[in-house]
């Protein structure tokens, strides 16, 4: 079963993101510095994929068929990868689905993968979330 | 060729309460010391996310442009508490994927991480 979820993409959520994460490059905190680069507004840092991301995957993970039990689960591994930037302004598509489970040493690995388009459907970041069960 | 490249980052005690607002990640394990504790965790513990956020953007501070990165996959271990400084160490091989890890207290919090920057 895959969940789908579109996120709207705002100027202010961006630089709060940064600001938390760390991120000072003015092109993620000032729209006239991300203008002289090119882009239409602030530029969301990378991870910023978590944020975009989390409406479609808290979903899939707590999906009662894929029957993770959440008091062991911890977040094992992570990978993304970045195609099109996103810019505040953007309305981002991002469908999640279970991908595998499996089991080794006594750890059940639950492998859910993100795709998350554009509003002109472009792509912009793929994701690969894997939960390990204790 | 790039050495072994740093970025050192200590979460504030209020760094969890700020990045759950950013990213609304509400999980009480990163909010609630008394909660982390009922659950066998040693306190409240960092969003793994935002320590990935700096595996990131180690990365991305390098190369000076946060749309550097192409991929970043990274293994969690451990947890990662606050108001302890965490270094983010990197380094680029002979074909460009950068290998990188973070440790906190002498512990590794992030391990097995690759990234590569657009070419």
């Amino acid at each position: 079963m895959s969940h789908s979820v579109t996120y709207a993409v705002g100027r202010e959520k961006v630089r709060e993101y940064a600001y938390a994460v760390g991120e000072s490059d003015p092109r993620c905190l000032d729209p006239e510095a991300a203008r002289a680069a090119g882009h239409s507004d602030v530029v969301a840092p990378p991870m910023f994929a978590a944020v975009y991301c989390s409406g479609a995957i808290g979903p899939a993970i707590l999906d009662p068929e894929v029957g993770i039990d959440f008091a062991r689960m911890v977040h094992g591994a992570q990978a993304f990868t970045w195609h099109e930037p996103v810019v505040a302004g953007d309305e981002i598509t991002t469908e999640a689905a279970h991908e595998d489970t499996s089991e080794r040493g006594g750890l059940k690995f639950f492998v859910f993968t993100t795709r998350s388009v554009n509003q002109r459907g472009e792509l912009v970041c793929e994701g690969r979330w894997t939960n390990i069960v204790r | 060729m790039d050495e072994h490249r740093a970025l050192k980052v200590t979460p504030d005690r209020y760094l969890t309460y700020r990045y759950a607002g950013a990213s609304g990640d509400f999980n009480p394990i990163h909010l609630d010391d008394e909660f982390a504790r009922s659950v066998g965790l040693p306190g409240r513990i960092l969003h793994g996310l935002w320590t990935m956020a700096q595996v990131a953007r180690a990365q991305t501070e390098a190369a000076g442009d946060p749309l550097a990165l192409e991929s970043l996959e990274v293994q969690f271990r451990g947890v990662g508490l606050p108001e302890a400084e965490i270094t983010v160490t990197s380094q680029t091989g002979e074909d460009g994927t950068i290998t990188c890890h973070a440790e906190q207290n002498g512990k590794k919090i992030v391990k097995g991480g690759k990234a590569k920057l657009r070419s």
